[in-house]
């Protein structure tokens, strides 16, 4: 309640520090930005709108956007169950596991991409029991999917880690002590109160899938209409000189990120409020 | 132990086939999709020994690209780090209009493409760009050489200290800062001696992500690199042009070093999470006066 | 509302911040100081750097090329000259040069990217391709295929690449110089195989027959990217996705390139590819040339002509033909070193497409011929 307005706030520093915020972030992130946008506005628009929608463009925001949502689910999945496996149970290797959940965060993308693709090609060590079974892992679309999940798997779990942790047990022993089933208690009293952070780390995991790069290069094949992401049709564009066009992809690009960081972070504020409104 | 006690353990407990499924999932997944790829590269990088791994390192470049790969951390993560304790608490203490779409700003550079970041450099310095004609008169180099690298990876890296500590801040509230202020002391000595404490674990794994990332960051340097061999070429460049020489042996001699960066601040982040757990511990019990 | 205190406040940050932002700008100093090095670096026994932006095959070969004229420069002139060397898909290089990648010198994979730099940057006079003998390329090459071993598809011609089952690997001919040659000598021998002979292009007579072959050489190529399994964007990585990943069972790829895999192959135990050469294929030229306005900046005009002079040396053709590559004067290597690189029919860019400007615009520009074959419901 006290710091419900900021004229409100007795906390000394908050033209200080919300204007340097402000220059900073314009330095470094918005200055470059509007560059961008500056060499897109120079395109006439009709011009601009044969560029970003022509087919094998299209086709590109499909494989890029789609490839990031199942990516993303999946990582949702396996995030739910890494994370849960971490924070609920105590077993052999439970700590190296934790340790090793930020891997491929720490990796550059590039290295990623090179030992996932040793691993996926006709000849790796899965992807030779794969390519029997008719699977072609690397150099297709469920290749760039890997490459995604890999890269989208930490943000997951680490944010659902901390909420499963501040689970406390009491809400779930009053479900069972009221004769509710284990499935029913996770239904109706785990799942809504990790819900939020769920949805955060699936949209921070489809937040960066949309934007990797490195990893999904090595491992995508790169065909047009077929395995080209969006990242390297931008950097197609580059090499062909014409500057312009991948201004304008990169714009396509960039908003979409951020439609998908505002709605996360509105998502997060109204939960924070809600929470506080009980507190 | 009372039959009470055992029965609601029970209801709260996951049945054992479930806790064998979710540990075998845990353990096939991460295995599969994170041990793997690690063993992998560790695998290829020892293909000739220690002999071999350690002959990977005999390269005056890649010492080279390390240092580079060192100065750009070493410029970047001081940078953002002071912005992330600015901007956390201009976020975090106070209530403003806008504040979902300032900290969507800040966090832009976590999913812009890396080739965007990149690209946006090349038309700001590029010679073709605003400021190019003018720093190539002045014979300035900013892209292609080192100053461009360190812009990018301050880009690439500015979220994470400050996505690091704003939700903890929030959730801190600011009663202690208050309480503080009310007893007299100044603006900056509560910010050193309540909420820095506070955070100091927050911030320190922020740090060491953001450097992760620094150390590790390839496709916007790779845009604005120039790839001279020994001069502009970071240690993830270095890896990828060592890869497309055929010598694979080193490229991943050169990755596991990454990887090791990458385990050695695991293990000090194992220790953070372990002290952050306490000082929460420590923030919930409202007797507990924490010591400044 | 600025107390004493918030003023000392912000002092501190902007304290902290300069000192940051000092330390990027003792960077650029650094550079700039490096750069200027070289201006005086025309005086004997001076250490003379210079900048060599190059394509991707010619890795190893310049290596061992920057040393042997280094040692030629020293003796010349007493100068140690260092050569720094970047290399990475020929397009991007470029690319890199336009927006101020200070190269003293280029070595690209083909013709239209050194007239971008033309072009887009002025940084090269126009008509460079006469300042060296046989239009600026000490070297030349081809376009052969990499089979798996045993040739277990039987591929010997262009026309086995489409044979039922088939799968080929070659990068994208938009962002790199190799599968540009590579399209147009797949497009090339389709018009060498209707016509017989390609003067008839020229030929006003033969106009019909002319348009029938390059409809037919379209449906060629169309069929021939439909069988492409990876399209990586330059000529390295597609050898790596071959080699190392064991993707598709032909790479088209320059003869120096498909040399040097046969030969790492050798060295690491693995299993070797076969080299086939078609019966008819393109006199691939990368091409050279000094950036003047960088060299005159740098004040290495002189050191880089005696650069890219001495590949035309005799021992800068021998280093050549030692990576493969095809030297271009005829008596630079005898005729056992001859015998190394197939007698293959070529036929050049000019005799099958006119000059590169109309290859690029009619196959690789947007909306150009390649992009067709993307094109659904094409």
């Amino acid at each position: 309640m006290a710091f419900k307005l900021k004229s409100r706030s007795v906390l000394p520093g908050f033209g200080l520090t919300l204007g340097l915020t402000l220059t900073y972030l314009s330095l470094v992130v918005l200055i470059p930005l509007a560059a961008l946008f500056l060499k897109t506005a120079t395109i006439p628009w009709d011009r601009l709108w044969l560029m970003i929608s022509e087919p094998r463009v299209v086709a590109s925001y499909k494989l890029t956007f789609g490839a990031s949502l199942v990516a993303a689910a999946v990582s949702a999945l396996l995030g739910f169950i890494i994370a849960w496996t971490l924070v609920r149970y105590r077993f052999p290797g439970r700590r190296i596991i934790d340790a090793i959940i930020d891997m491929p965060f720490a990796l550059p993308t590039a290295v990623s991409g090179i030992a996932l693709t040793a691993l996926l090609s006709k000849n790796g060590w899965i992807g030779r029991y794969l390519e029997p079974l008719g699977i072609k892992a690397a150099f297709s679309p469920l290749g760039i999917t890997i490459a995604l999940v890999f890269i989208g798997l930490p943000f997951v779990v680490r944010t659902l880690q901390p909420a499963l942790e501040e689970l406390d047990g009491e809400a779930e022993e009053a479900a069972a002590s009221l004769g509710a089933s284990r499935f029913t208690t996770f239904v109706r009293v785990i799942f809504p109160s990790i819900l939020p952070a769920l949805l955060t780390g699936f949209a921070l995991a489809f937040a960066r899938a949309i934007g990797e790069y490195g990893s999904v290069v090595f491992i995508a094949g790169n065909m047009p209409m077929k395995t080209e992401i969006t990242s390297l049709l931008i950097v197609t564009k580059l090499e062909q000189f014409d500057i312009a066009a991948a201004s304008a992809l990169a714009v396509v690009m960039l908003l979409a990120s951020f439609a998908v960081l505002l709605a996360i972070n509105v998502l997060q504020w109204r939960i924070a409020k809600r929470y506080r409104g009980v507190m | 132990m009372s039959a009470t006690l055992t029965d609601k353990r029970r209801a709260v407990r996951d049945p054992h086939w479930l806790r064998g499924l979710m540990i075998g999932g845990t353990l096939l997944a991460a295995g599969l999709l994170l041990l793997l790829p690690l063993a992998v590269i560790f695998i290829e990088a020892f293909r000739d020994g220690w002999r071999g791994y350690l002959e990977s390192f005999n390269d005056p470049y890649a010492w080279q690209a390390i240092r580079l790969t060192i100065i750009a951390a070493a410029v970047a993560v001081p940078l953002n780090l002071v912005f992330g304790l600015v901007a956390s608490w201009a976020i975090a203490k106070f209530d403003f209009f806008g504040k979902s779409f300032l900290i969507s700003l800040i966090d832009l550079p976590f999913a812009v493409s890396p080739v965007i970041s990149g690209l946006v450099y090349v038309l700001m310095f590029g010679l073709q760009g605003w400021l190019g004609p003018w720093l190539s008169a002045n014979n300035l180099q900013i892209i292609f050489a080192a100053p461009g690298i360190i812009l990018a990876t301050v880009f690439v890296t500015f979220p994470f200290v400050a996505r690091e500590l704003i939700p903890l801040m929030q959730e801190q509230g600011s009663e202690e800062e208050q309480a503080a202020l009310s007893l007299g002391a100044s603006g900056w000595q509560t910010f050193w001696r309540v909420t820095l404490p506070n955070v100091k674990w927050a911030l320190l794994y922020g740090v060491i992500l953001c450097n992760a990332r620094a150390m590790g960051e390839f496709g916007a340097v790779a845009v604005v690199s120039g790839h001279i061999r020994g001069k502009t070429n970071t240690l993830p460049l270095h890896i990828e042009l060592l890869y497309n020489e055929y010598n694979s042996r080193a490229a991943f001699a050169m990755a596991s070093l990454l990887a090791l960066l990458g385990v050695a601040t695991l293990a000090v982040k194992t220790i953070i999470e372990w002290r952050l757990r306490q000082v929460q511990l420590a923030s919930l019990e409202p007797s507990t006066v924490e010591p400044s | 509302m600025f107390s004493p205190t918030t003023t000392y406040r912000t002092l501190l940050v902007a304290v902290a911040l300069a000192t940051a932002l000092a330390t990027g700008c003792q960077q650029s100093t650094t550079v700039a100081n490096s750069s200027s090095e070289n201006e005086s670096g025309a005086k004997p026994g001076r250490e003379v750097r210079l900048l060599n932006v190059s394509y991707d095959p010619t890795r190893e070969f310049y290596q061992e090329f920057n040393e042997s004229f280094a040692e030629y420069w020293k003796s010349r002139t007493g100068d140690i000259v260092s050569v720094e060397q970047s290399h990475g898909g020929s397009g991007k290089q470029a690319l890199s040069v336009i927006a101020g990648l200070e190269a003293d010198v280029v070595t690209l994979g083909v013709e239209p990217d050194i007239d971008a730099i033309v072009e887009q940057g002025g940084l090269i006079a126009p008509g460079w391709q006469k300042r060296l003998l046989y239009n600026s390329s000490p070297y030349t090459s081809t376009i052969v295929f990499l089979v798996r071993k045993g040739n277990p598809k039987g591929i010997k011609d262009w026309n086995d690449l489409v044979k039922e089952g088939v799968s080929i690997v070659t990068p994208n001919p938009k962002t790199s110089g190799g599968a540009k040659w590579n399209y147009l000598a797949a497009w090339g021998f389709v018009l060498q195989q209707e016509l017989g002979d390609l003067k008839k292009l020229t030929d006003p007579a033969a106009k019909a027959e002319v348009e029938a072959a390059q409809a037919k050489a379209q449906d060629f190529i169309k069929q021939l990217y439909s069988r492409v399994e990876v399209l990586d964007s330059g000529a390295r990585a597609s050898t790596n996705t071959f080699l190392q990943n064991g993707i598709g069972d032909v790479l088209l790829a320059w003869e120096n390139e498909a040399f040097l895999a046969l030969d790492e192959a050798k060295k690491n135990g693995t299993e070797a590819p076969e080299l086939i050469v078609p019966s008819v294929s393109i006199l691939a030229e990368p091409p050279v040339a000094v950036v003047d306005k960088n060299a005159e900046k740098h004040g290495t005009t002189e050191v880089a002509k005696a650069y890219l002079e001495h590949l035309y040396s005799p021992q800068g053709q021998q280093l050549a033909a030692k990576h493969f590559f095809r030297p271009a004067l005829e008596n630079a290597i005898s005729a056992e070193q001859r015998k190394n690189f197939a007698d293959v029919k070529l036929f050049t860019i000019r005799e099958a497409f006119g000059d590169w400007k109309s290859a690029i615009a009619t196959h690789f520009s947007e909306g150009g011929v390649f992009d067709k074959i993307y094109q659904p419901g094409n």
